[in-house]
C-alpha cells in the first residue's frame, strides 16, 4: 500500500470555484484510479487561492491482472463474421482460441491485460484529469493549448510508502511533475521538496500556508470574534462571506477597524451590504447600541507593523465607498420625503417585460389588485393600494441601483423617512416575500395583499403572453411566485377563491393597458376602431402592441397616424394568449405547486388527489384543511379499515349500480332491514350524520372524519353478516340505497376513492 | 533599481518610475494613442497588436476618456479625463505576475507592508468583441490595477496569450501619495520652483469638459459623424488590397481601425448627453463591435497581424 499526494500549483483560483474543483479533482482522480483497477481506502482533498490538492491512502501499488474473454462466431462462420470479431478484439486469427460445443467450433477471444504499476496508472489519470478538468472557465496563456482556470505553473505527484517517495513522473505541455512546492506568495516564496502528505502540510504551514478551508474559516471566525470581543462588540455571522473569504487567503490575518462616525446613521443593511459587496469585510456590530460600527477584513499576509499599514488603507477605501453610500441615501431622501414621484415617474420608463408593459403599467395592476385583495385579509383597502403603488418605488433610487439586493428593505426605510403609515413601510419590504420555502410569510394584512397582488400579477401575466415554466426552465420563477401565493394564503389563513382572483388580475392586465390605450385613441379615431377590434395596447411609441386581449381579426392594425395602415408585426401575432381560460390552467399550477408543498410536509399524493376531487378547490386553506383531516384520519387504527368498508361499499354499489342502469339514492328504509347488524348500521348513520352535518358547516373535517372513523365497526359487522345482493329484489334495492348512504355520509370531505389501498 | 526606492512625491514620478521599469523588463516604451479612448486597450499597439503570433512588448502612458464619469472636478476619484499606464506582452511570460509585483515594488509598494491580493475578475469589452480572463489587483482593499490574460479579441481566439496590464494611475497614485482628492495630488515634485497640483492643470478643463459632456455637445452632429466614421470604416476595408500606385499589398487596418476608436468615443459622448436609451445602446454597442471585428480581420491579412508561419 502507499499514498499519493497530488498539487497542482497556479496562479490564483476564483474563491468561488474552489468547493467545487476540490470535489471535481477529488472524483476524477480516485474513478480514474478504480477504474484502471486500482484500490484505495481514503481520500482527502483540499484548496487555497493558488493549489488545488489531493491526499490518498492506502493506494493498491498496481493493478490487477485481467483476463478478459469474449465469446465470437462459430469458427465455420462466414469470413466477414470472423473479420468483425477480429476488429472489435484487435487480434489475429491465430490468437482466437477455438473451442468445441454442440454446434461444433466456437471462437474465443481471450485477452490477457497485465496488472500496471500505480504510477503508470496515476500518470495516465492525473494527465487526463488536467486535460478535461471541468472549470467553470478556463484559459489559455503564452504559447500553450493546455487550459486551465489560470496558468498553472506545477505539478507536484508524489507516491509513498514506508520506503520512502518516488515522483510520478508526468509532463504535460511543458510542465514537469515532481516533489516541491512553493509557500506563501510573500512570506515564504521559496520552493521546497516534501516527502509525504503529512511532510506536505507540516512544511506549508510553516511556509505560511493553511492547506484546509476549512481550517482558514475556522481560524478567521475565531480571530475576528477575539477582536471584536475585546472591543466589547460581536461579528455578523455571514458563512457565505467566510467561505468566500476562506478561498481569497492562504494565511488570514483578521484586522479589526471602526466606521467613521459620519456613516453611522446609514441603515445597517446599507453599511453590511457595501462592506461585503465592495471589500468583503464582515460586519462588527456593537450590541449596546444595536448598530454596526466596526469592521474586520482578513489579510492574506502579517506584517512588521502589525498590520496597521493595511488597516489604515482598507479604511480609506470603505471611508470612499461609504461617502458614495452616504450621497445615494441623502439624495434618496429628498425623493422619498417629496413622495417619491419622481421615481414613479421613472418606472413608465423600466420595461417590465416587453409584452407586459413597464414597471409603472404593472404596479398600477398590483394597486388594483392589492385593492380587491385587502378586503380577503383584513387590511384597508386604500392603504393596501396606496402600498401597493409605492411598494416598488425605491427600484428608481440610487441605493438600489448600486445595491440590487436591498430592493423592499430600502423602500421601507425610505417610507418610514417619508412619513408614510407603518404598514406601507411594511409592505415595501415583505411584498417580495416569501421567496422560498423556508422565507418567512409575510403575516401584516396590508404586505400580504400587495404580496399576493404582486405574485398573482406575475403568474397571469407570463401565463397570458404563454412564458409558462417548461421542464428545468422557469425564468421567471414562477413557481417560486406560486409556491409563495400557497405560502401567503395557508400561512394566514386567508381564504380566498383564487380562480376569482386570477380573473381579476386578468382584468387588470386588459383594463391597465386599455388606459394605455386611451393615449392613443384621443385625438385619433382610427386608434378607437383598433381598439374596438383588437383591445390591442400600444406602447409609448404607439407603434408595437404589448399583448392582444382578442384573436385579431385584422391583419393590420391602425396603431399610426390617421390613414396609415402598418401590418402586424409577425411576432405579435399571438392574440389568443390574454384570453379566458387561463384561469383554469394556470389553477393547475397551482394545484402542482400545492401538490409539492405538502408532501414536504408529508402529506401523500392521493390524499391531495382526493381532496382536489371536491368543489372549491381553488379555496387552498379549504383545502388543506381537509388534506390535513384526512392524513390525520388515515393515520388512526380505524381509518384504513372504514376506509376498506367505505370502498366495499362503494364498489358493490357500483357496480350495482352499473349493472341496473339507475343510481341507488332513493333513500333506504329501516324496516326494510333483516339483521341486528343491518338495524346497527342504520342506527350508526344516523348518528353519525348528525355529527358529520353540523362540522362540515362550519368545516370543522376532523371532527367530521372522527365520526365517519365511528362507522367502522358498523360497516365491518353488516358486511360479515349480510349478503347485499338478496334474492329478494326489495331487500336488495334498500340495502344498495343503505350503501348509498355510507357513500354520500363519506364523500363530504374528500373523495375516498382516490385514496390507495 | 534599488532594492528600497523612496517612496515617490508626485504623479508624473510614477509614471517615470513606471516607464523605467517596464522598460527594464524589455517593454518598447510607447506614447500614448493620438485619439480619444475610452481606455489603454483601445491603442491598436493593444487590440491590434494582441492578434498574430508574433512576439510583441509594449507600454505606455494613454490619457483615457469616459464622458459619463465627468463630474465638474468635483468628486475625489472621478474624472472624465484620466491616465491609464497600459502594459502588454505576447505571449504572456510565466512571470508575469512576479514582473507587475515588481512594478508596484518599483513605485513604493511594499508587499511586506501591504496586503497585495488577485480578486477574480474577467475582463471583457463588448465594444472590441474581447475578453479575458484574470483579476482586478487590490492593494490593501483599494483596486489598484487590472490583470488579464486575452483569449479573444475582435473574434479572434487569441494565439499566442497576451497578457495585458492596466493600471489606473491617478487612483494608484493618490493612494502611493496619501492624498484624498485627486486635484490636490502633486503632479510635479511639491519642492520645485513652480510646485503644480493634478487640480491646476486640469480642474479647469474638468469643469469644461463636464459641462460639454453633458449639455454641450451637438448630439445631432455626433450622431451624423458616428455614421460618417462607421461608413467610412467600412468603405476603407472594402479598397482592394493590392495598392496600384506602389504596387505593394496594403491592406488600411490601421486607419479602418481608427474609425472604430472614433465610432466608440462618438457613442461614449452620445451616452452621456443621455439620448441614447436602454434598448438602443445594444445595438449601438453591436454597431461598434461590428467595426472592431472587420478592423481585427484585416489586421489579420497584413504583415503585422499575420501568423509568423503564413508570413514566411
Amino acid at each position: 500500500m502507499s499514498d499519493l499526494l497530488i498539487e497542482l500549483f497556479s496562479e490564483e483560483i476564483p474563491a468561488r470555484m474552489q468547493a467545487r474543483a476540490r470535489d471535481d479533482l477529488k472524483s476524477m482522480i480516485t474513478h480514474g484510479l478504480v477504474d484502471a483497477g486500482l484500490t484505495y481506502s481514503s481520500a482527502g482533498a483540499f484548496s487555497t487561492p493558488r493549489r488545488l490538492v489531493l491526499s490518498i491512502e492506502g493506494l493498491s501499488t498496481e493493478s490487477k491482472p485481467v483476463r478478459e474473454e469474449r465469446k465470437g462466431p462459430s469458427a465455420s462462420a462466414p469470413p466477414a463474421a470472423i473479420e468483425g470479431f477480429l476488429r472489435s478484439t484487435g487480434l489475429t486469427p491465430d490468437q482466437l482460441e477455438r473451442r468445441a460445443d454442440k454446434k461444433g467450433e466456437t471462437l474465443y477471444a481471450v485477452v490477457e491485460k497485465p496488472g500496471r504499476a500505480a504510477s503508470v496508472i496515476i500518470a495516465e489519470v492525473l494527465e487526463s484529469t488536467i486535460r478535461t478538468f471541468p472549470w467553470p472557465k478556463s484559459m489559455r496563456w503564452g504559447t500553450g493549448t493546455l487550459r486551465w482556470v489560470r496558468p498553472l505553473h506545477s505539478i507536484l505527484c508524489l507516491l509513498s510508502d514506508e520506503g520512502g517517495a518516488e515522483v510520478v513522473s508526468l509532463n504535460i505541455d511543458g510542465i514537469q511533475s515532481s516533489n516541491t512546492t512553493a509557500g506563501h506568495r510573500f512570506l515564504s516564496p521559496a520552493r521546497f521538496p516534501v516527502t509525504s502528505f503529512d511532510d506536505y502540510a507540516v512544511k506549508l504551514k510553516r511556509a505560511h500556508v493553511v492547506l484546509d478551508s476549512a481550517e482558514r474559516e475556522a481560524a478567521i471566525w475565531q480571530g475576528a470574534q477575539n477582536l471584536a470581543f475585546a472591543a466589547g462588540m460581536e461579528v455578523v455571522e455571514d458563512k457565505g462571506l467566510l467561505t468566500e473569504v476562506a478561498g481569497l487567503v492562504e494565511w488570514p490575518v483578521p484586522l479589526m477597524g471602526r466606521i467613521a462616525e459620519t456613516f453611522l446613521g446609514l441603515p445597517p443593511e446599507v453599511l453590511q451590504t457595501s462592506m461585503k459587496e465592495h471589500q468583503k469585510f464582515f460586519s462588527v456590530k456593537n450590541p449596546k447600541t444595536g448598530r454596526i460600527e466596526g469592521f474586520i477584513t482578513v489579510a492574506n499576509t502579517e506584517t512588521a507593523d502589525h498590520g496597521e499599514t493595511i488597516l489604515k488603507g482598507n479604511q480609506k477605501v470603505l471611508s470612499a465607498r461609504l461617502s458614495d453610500a452616504k450621497f445615494f441615501w441623502e439624495n434618496d431622501l429628498r425623493v422619498a420625503k417629496a413622495g417619491m414621484t419622481e421615481w414613479l415617474d421613472g418606472l413608465n420608463s423600466v420595461t417590465f417585460h416587453n409584452k407586459l408593459g413597464s414597471q409603472a403599467d404593472r404596479i398600477a395592476r398590483i394597486a388594483a389588485l392589492a385593492r380587491e385583495i385587502a378586503p380577503l385579509v383584513g387590511a384597508d383597502p386604500d392603504t393596501a393600494e396606496q402600498a401597493a403603488k409605492l411598494a416598488k418605488a425605491d427600484l428608481r433610487s440610487a441605493m438600489v441601483g448600486e445595491f440590487p439586493e436591498l430592493q423592499g428593505r430600502m423602500g421601507m426605510y425610505y417610507a418610514r423617512e417619508a412619513g408614510l403609515p407603518e404598514a406601507v413601510a411594511l409592505a415595501a419590504r415583505d411584498h417580495y416575500s416569501p421567496l422560498g420555502p423556508t422565507d418567512t410569510v409575510p403575516s401584516d394584512p396590508v404586505s400580504v395583499a400587495v404580496a399576493l397582488a404582486d405574485k398573482i400579477d406575475t403568474l397571469t401575466g407570463f401565463w397570458a403572453i404563454d412564458e409558462k415554466p417548461t421542464g428545468s426552465k422557469d425564468p421567471f420563477a414562477l413557481r417560486r411566485a406560486a409556491l409563495g401565493v400557497i405560502r401567503l394564503v395557508l400561512g394566514n389563513g386567508v381564504k380566498v377563491c383564487l380562480v376569482d382572483l386570477l380573473s381579476k388580475a386578468y382584468d387588470e392586465i386588459v383594463n391597465v393597458s386599455a388606459k394605455t390605450r386611451q393615449l392613443y385613441i384621443d385625438g385619433h379615431p382610427n386608434y378607437g376602431i383598433a381598439y374596438q377590434i383588437n383591445k390591442v395596447p400600444f406602447d409609448e411609441d404607439g407603434d408595437e402592441p404589448r399583448y392582444s386581449g382578442q384573436p385579431l381579426l385584422i391583419g393590420e392594425y391602425l396603431g399610426r397616424p390617421a390613414g396609415k395602415s402598418v401590418s402586424f408585426p409577425a411576432e405579435t401575432t399571438y392574440g389568443r394568449l390574454a384570453g379566458r381560460g387561463g384561469e383554469a390552467d394556470l389553477l393547475a399550477f397551482f394545484h402542482d405547486r400545492l401538490k409539492v408543498f405538502l408532501k414536504d410536509q408529508g402529506i401523500r399524493h392521493d390524499v391531495i388527489d382526493a381532496c382536489l376531487a371536491m368543489p372549491g378547490n381553488d379555496d387552498l386553506t379549504l383545502l388543506v384543511k381537509r388534506a390535513e383531516a384526512l392524513a390525520a384520519f388515515l393515520k388512526t387504527e380505524d381509518g384504513p379499515n372504514m376506509l376498506a368498508g367505505f370502498k366495499r361499499a362503494n364498489t358493490i354499489l357500483s357496480q350495482a349500480e352499473a349493472k341496473d342502469g339507475v343510481e341507488y339514492s332513493y333513500g333506504a328504509d329501516a324496516k326494510f332491514a333483516e339483521t341486528d347488524e343491518e338495524r346497527a348500521l342504520f342506527a350508526a348513520l344516523d348518528t353519525a350524520e348528525a355529527q358529520i352535518t353540523p362540522a362540515m358547516r362550519s368545516e370543522d373535517f376532523a371532527a367530521a372524519m372522527a365520526a365517519m372513523a365511528q362507522l367502522r365497526a358498523p360497516i365491518d359487522a353488516f358486511f360479515t353478516a349480510v349478503q347485499v345482493n338478496s334474492d329478494n329484489p326489495i331487500i336488495r334495492r334498500n340495502r344498495l340505497n343503505l350503501l348509498h348512504r355510507i357513500r354520500a355520509i363519506c364523500s363530504g370531505v374528500a373523495d375516498l376513492t382516490k385514496i390507495d389501498g | 533599481m534599488a532594492d528600497a526606492p523612496k517612496a515617490p512625491r508626485s504623479f508624473q514620478e510614477i509614471i517615470l518610475r513606471l516607464q523605467n521599469y517596464w522598460a527594464a523588463q524589455g517593454c518598447a516604451v510607447l506614447q500614448p494613442y493620438d485619439m480619444e479612448v475610452g481606455a489603454g486597450t483601445f491603442h491598436p499597439a493593444t487590440t491590434l497588436r494582441s492578434l498574430g503570433s508574433k512576439p510583441w512588448a509594449a507600454a505606455y502612458v494613454q490619457p483615457s476618456r469616459r464622458p459619463t464619469d465627468g463630474r465638474y472636478g468635483e468628486n475625489p476619484n472621478r474624472l472624465q479625463h484620466y491616465y491609464q499606464y497600459q502594459v502588454i506582452i505576447k505571449p504572456s511570460p510565466p512571470d508575469l505576475q512576479d514582473l507587475y509585483l515588481g512594478s508596484l515594488k518599483a513605485i513604493g509598494i511594499d508587499a511586506s507592508l501591504h496586503d497585495i491580493r488577485f480578486v477574480e475578475d474577467d475582463w471583457e469589452s463588448p465594444t472590441l468583441g474581447a475578453w479575458g480572463l484574470g483579476w482586478e489587483i487590490w492593494c490593501d482593499g483599494m483596486e489598484v490595477s487590472q490583470f488579464t490574460y486575452f483569449q479573444q479579441v475582435g473574434g479572434h481566439d487569441c494565439r499566442p496569450v497576451s497578457g495585458e496590464l492596466t493600471y489606473g494611475l491617478e487612483r494608484l497614485a493618490m493612494y502611493v501619495l496619501g492624498v484624498d482628492h485627486v486635484m490636490d495630488m502633486p503632479f510635479n515634485d511639491p519642492a520645485a520652483p513652480i510646485p503644480l497640483t493634478y487640480g491646476d492643470i486640469f480642474m479647469q478643463t474638468e469643469e469644461e469638459y463636464s459641462r460639454h459632456n453633458f449639455d454641450g455637445a451637438d448630439t445631432a452632429q455626433l450622431l451624423r459623424h458616428f455614421e460618417d466614421a462607421e461608413a467610412e470604416c467600412q468603405r476603407l476595408l472594402d479598397f482592394p488590397p493590392l495598392d496600384p500606385k506602389s504596387g505593394k499589398t496594403i491592406i488600411m487596418a490601421h486607419p479602418a481601425y481608427d474609425q472604430t476608436i472614433k465610432a466608440s468615443h462618438l457613442f461614449n459622448l452620445l451616452d452621456a448627453r443621455g439620448v441614447i436609451s436602454v434598448t438602443e445602446r445594444q445595438a449601438y454597442i453591436g454597431r461598434v463591435r461590428a467595426l472592431a471585428k472587420k478592423c481585427a480581420d484585416a489586421f489579420r491579412l497584413t504583415p503585422a497581424g499575420q501568423d509568423a508561419e503564413v508570413a514566411q
